[in-house]
């Protein structure tokens, strides 16, 4: 890290006149007259940097950055996963990154086969017909199941159904989804134990309602086991269940969401398929169906003729339409695949139960000195509700940041929102267990620190790159470009 | 560690799910690959794959991406980052996210920029979300059936589930927005806003003079959605007025990818800036008075205000905006300017030549074109399509069966449009 020297944006060395590259010559020169009120009147303001300074500062900036492969990053409900780089070797292969969307299906057999046989295999994983790979990330693939789910309803001319149940525990994506959907929200309680409580289902269960959201392990990371009671109630007043993807990850190898009565449910490859997350994306959110519903999934689609060959089709009229320019993220379909293919079954088979086994070992290591809600088993990730001495004051939040000293990312911390000071880990399947016994032996000096020295706990961090960045200024008058920042720091 | 879990095999692990629901079988998926046949793999399939000189665009072209993007988004720390929540350890991310906002902002002449959405089909969907809910009881939406078709689809997609009232205005003759009837559909007011594209699906720059005092006049909302790259040298959506810029940013040196991943890129008036969707990064202080990046605003985003939010976007395209960071680092304006010169250069003498061969013909001799522009071809555009490909061209994008939509960067050589001239020339 060399903030000193290496902290200034782009636009700070900028000298008039430079440039990072030659721009290549097509050798054309021909005369053009636009007329000159469609064009640009404002001078355009870009940094003129050499390639050397946009080098160092881009590697330079990357050095205050935090990645899974600088670090253990037990981010609760995000599936932090190690990244194989073969993956990366293959989503940047010429025969793939310099194929045009546009292009006839005959010129991209390769790309469509690699398509179909991710879809297929996600389908084997889920337990589904068939999935579309289209949508770009989890929050996308989430509201095309409710585009699928609507369209289903309409196609009965079914018009009545305006609702969509969620639990309480849910993730903010599940509701804003729904609504985006066009659908009216109604919240199911959670029992103490944060299952859905079934008789707070049954209660708002009619033929108003559209589906029901669920994830299965729930947001606390237990496994709903009244799911076929759920399952079967919702199917009987003519709803769909939907399945948030995002806690897959201990399921693989045991139990699939189609075995469990779920219609329609989406996979973040980026979390239980080992894409990159980027710095928040690019992510991939494919959507899949059960038997009876793949009428509805969006268009492009690939299929496979009797003959073995690919083709893109693009329309079809009972299709919910389109959300995507083409076949979604696929550089990131791609690096799923290889993930899934080095894996192969029996890989897949593991993965499931080596990321349950690695949190159930933390929290039974932990739970002494953090107060732990819901004890009993926990699949792929549990919830902590604080320091279980709540006398030195010291806080989720607190711990979190102590936790960026001693060289970890924090874990999910104020969510679910069942719990006041709520501490969610997520330690995936392919940490080793020296990691997680060091990890184990920071949280626990964490908790004897807040005894020993709270108000250094507190002042956390001390020793990251940065500290205690004012968020209230940076929302009460908001700068976010450069121009803006300069006119704000103005000498006066 | 099982022993410390309180169970005796793995399968302990998941004594609460009941039998009924366990898969009882293997997974059917072929075993496990070493990383060699992994690669043996990718290589047989992409041998199935044809990459050709390409003359496609529609809305993604093939630019120059200098070497030094790759090697920097390729770096450990961006790339297997999550989303920067944690500033103290995530200000690589923040930082250059920042940056991008203030490029674009630049870009679009726009007072905030977000800090990416998927692509341009969804950046424009979302404009229409925004503008939708900038009316207390929402309003129509019109937009032009010169925007690009698979952008339009997305946003009939969003629009009939939310519940809004799309209509598109038809094309004249010309190939641009008959912009007498959109100005008077607009007039007869319950309007929430407008979306037009510069240039439009055909290549065409559309005047959008007066269109947004007529907007604003009755309280509508203007998008301008364009092409990121062209915004270098093309009247910026600030500059028609507009309170939204929206598009698609591949053009910046993002890889054709087959379609993804790229970005698209949705900036606004600040008035509008707690209307945006998605994540935005701002400039703050931290204990030592340094300048420090945050997300900022997330009062708006789905995880505080869930089903109150504009949208319910998490995941954005974050690590492609460092590619378009980068990309404009090296550029330059004067660099991105050429790129667009040669692109419009190579597609004014592109389709001189083409003309002259005498099967085809320019589709809308009138209307004034950047890098890209509509044929009509005699022979028809299969056989045209065909006899390229037969030469290792992907020569345009269909668009019927008498029409192809022709597309030049900086990419195409002199003597790869001659080629292309020669296939044409060849057609009866």
């Amino acid at each position: 890290m060399n903030r000193r020297l290496y902290g200034q944006l782009i636009f700070e060395l900028s000298h008039p006149g430079r440039k990072g590259v030659k721009v290549p010559d097509n050798g054309v020169e021909f005369a053009v007259d636009i007329p000159s009120a469609l064009m640009r009147e404002t001078p355009l303001d870009l940094p003129e940097v050499d390639e050397p300074t946009v080098a160092r500062h881009y590697n330079n900036l990357s050095t205050n950055n935090f990645g899974v492969d600088t670090g253990f990053y037990p981010l609760g409900s995000c599936t932090m996963k190690y990244n194989p780089k073969i993956n990366e070797e293959i989503a940047s292969h010429r025969d793939f990154r310099d194929l045009h969307p546009l292009q006839p299906s005959w010129s991209v057999q390769g790309a469509l086969e690699a398509y179909y046989t991710l879809q297929e295999a996600l389908s084997e994983v889920g337990g589904m017909a068939e999935f579309s790979l289209n949508p770009y990330a989890g929050a996308q693939g989430e509201l095309t199941g409710l585009f699928v789910i609507k369209a289903y309803h309409e196609s009965r001319r079914d018009y009545a159904r305006d609702k969509v149940l969620i639990p309480d525990s849910a993730h903010g994506t599940n509701p804003a989804s729904a609504a985006l959907a066009g659908y009216k929200i109604v919240e199911v309680k959670s029992l103490p134990d944060g299952t859905v409580d079934t008789d707070d289902l049954l209660s708002k269960l009619d033929d108003t309602v559209a589906a029901m959201m669920m994830t299965n392990p729930n947001t606390v990371g237990i496994f709903e086991r009244n799911i076929p009671a759920i399952a079967e109630a919702v199917h009987g007043v003519g709803a769909l269940m939907y399945y948030d993807g995002a806690n897959l990850n201990p399921l693989l190898g045991v139990a699939r969401p189609g075995d469990m009565g779920f219609d329609v449910m989406h996979i973040n490859l980026h979390k239980t398929f080992s894409t990159p997350h980027g710095g928040g994306g690019p992510g991939s959110g494919p959507v899949g169906v059960r038997d009876g519903l793949q009428q509805f999934l969006p268009m492009p689609k690939v299929v496979k003729s009797a003959e073995g060959s690919y083709e893109v089709v693009t329309d079809a009229a009972t299709s919910l339409g389109s959300v995507s320019h083409w076949l979604g993220n696929f550089a990131v379909e791609l690096r799923a695949l290889a993930y899934i293919l080095s894996l192969g079954a029996d890989g897949l088979m593991e993965v499931g139960k080596l990321s349950t086994l690695n949190a159930n070992y933390i929290k039974e290591r932990l739970k002494d000195l953090y107060l732990l809600p819901i004890d009993g088993l926990c699949k792929h990730e549990m919830v902590f509700d604080g320091l279980a001495d709540k006398s030195t004051g010291v806080t989720t939040l607190n711990v979190a940041k102590r936790l960026l000293d001693m060289g970890y990312h924090a874990p999910t911390i104020y969510f679910p929102l069942l719990f006041h000071e709520s501490l969610m880990i997520e330690p995936t399947e392919t940490e080793s267990l020296e990691t997680i016994d060091a990890f184990i032996d920071a949280m626990r000096r964490i908790a004897i620190e807040a005894k020993e020295s709270p108000e250094m706990v507190k002042d956390a961090p001390h020793d990251t790159p940065i500290s205690h960045p004012d968020d209230t200024a940076a929302a009460i008058s908001p700068v976010t470009t450069y121009r803006q920042w300069l006119a704000a720091n103005e000498p006066s | 560690m099982l022993g410390t879990c309180g169970v005796d095999s793995l399968d302990g692990l998941y004594a609460d799910v009941p039998d009924g629901l366990r898969l009882a079988r293997h997974y059917s998926l072929p075993d496990e690959m070493s990383e060699k046949e992994v690669r043996d793999f990718f290589d047989a399939l992409g041998r199935k794959n044809r990459v050709m000189t390409c003359f496609a665009g529609a809305g993604y072209y093939h630019h120059y991406a200098p070497s030094l993007i790759s090697a920097i988004v390729s770096r450990s720390e961006f790339l297997t980052a999550y989303t920067p929540y944690q500033p103290e350890i995530s200000q690589g991310t923040l930082h250059y996210i920042f940056e991008y906002q203030s490029m674009m902002s630049s870009l679009t002449g726009m007072d905030v920029s977000n800090a990416s959405m998927y692509d341009g089909t969804t950046a424009a969907a979302e404009a229409m979300l925004m503008m939708n809910a900038s009316m207390r009881k929402g309003g129509r939406i019109l937009t032009s059936a010169t925007m690009n078709p698979r952008t339009l689809a997305v946003m009939q997609t969003y629009a009939h589930f939310h519940g809004i009232e799309l209509e598109i205005i038809p094309s004249t003759a010309s190939g641009m927005t008959d912009m007498a009837l959109l100005k008077s559909r607009i007039a007869a007011g319950g309007v929430a806003g407008v979306v037009v594209p510069s240039p439009n699906y055909y290549g065409i720059l559309e005047d959008f003079s007066g269109l947004s005092d007529a907007c604003h006049a009755v309280k509508a909302l203007l998008a301008v959605d364009s092409p990121a790259s062209a915004l270098a040298v093309i009247k910026s959506a600030g500059e028609w007025g507009a309170d939204i810029a929206c598009g698609d940013a591949q053009s910046l040196g993002m890889p054709l990818s087959y379609g993804g991943p790229t970005l698209g890129y949705l900036c606004s008036t600040k008035a509008l800036m707690r209307k945006m969707p998605g994540r935005i990064v701002g400039a703050t202080v931290d204990r030592d008075g340094q300048r420090v990046f945050v997300l900022t605003l997330q009062a708006r985003e789905q995880h505080i205000r869930r089903e109150k939010a504009t949208s319910n976007i998490c995941s954005n395209q974050g690590l492609m905006t460092l590619y378009a960071a980068v990309y404009m680092s090296l550029m330059g304006s004067r660099g991105l300017e050429e790129v667009n010169r040669r692109g419009i250069e190579g597609a004014h003498y592109l389709a001189d030549r083409l003309a002259a061969t005498g099967t085809m013909t320019l589709t809308y001799p009138d209307s004034p074109y950047l890098n890209e522009f509509v044929m009509t071809v005699r022979p028809g555009t299969d056989a045209y399509l065909t006899a390229a490909a037969a030469q290792g061209i992907l020569g345009g994008v269909k668009i019927d069966g008498r029409h192809v939509l022709i597309a030049v960067t900086e990419m195409q050589t002199r003597t790869d449009m001659d080629r292309l001239v020669a296939v044409a020339a060849s057609l009866v």
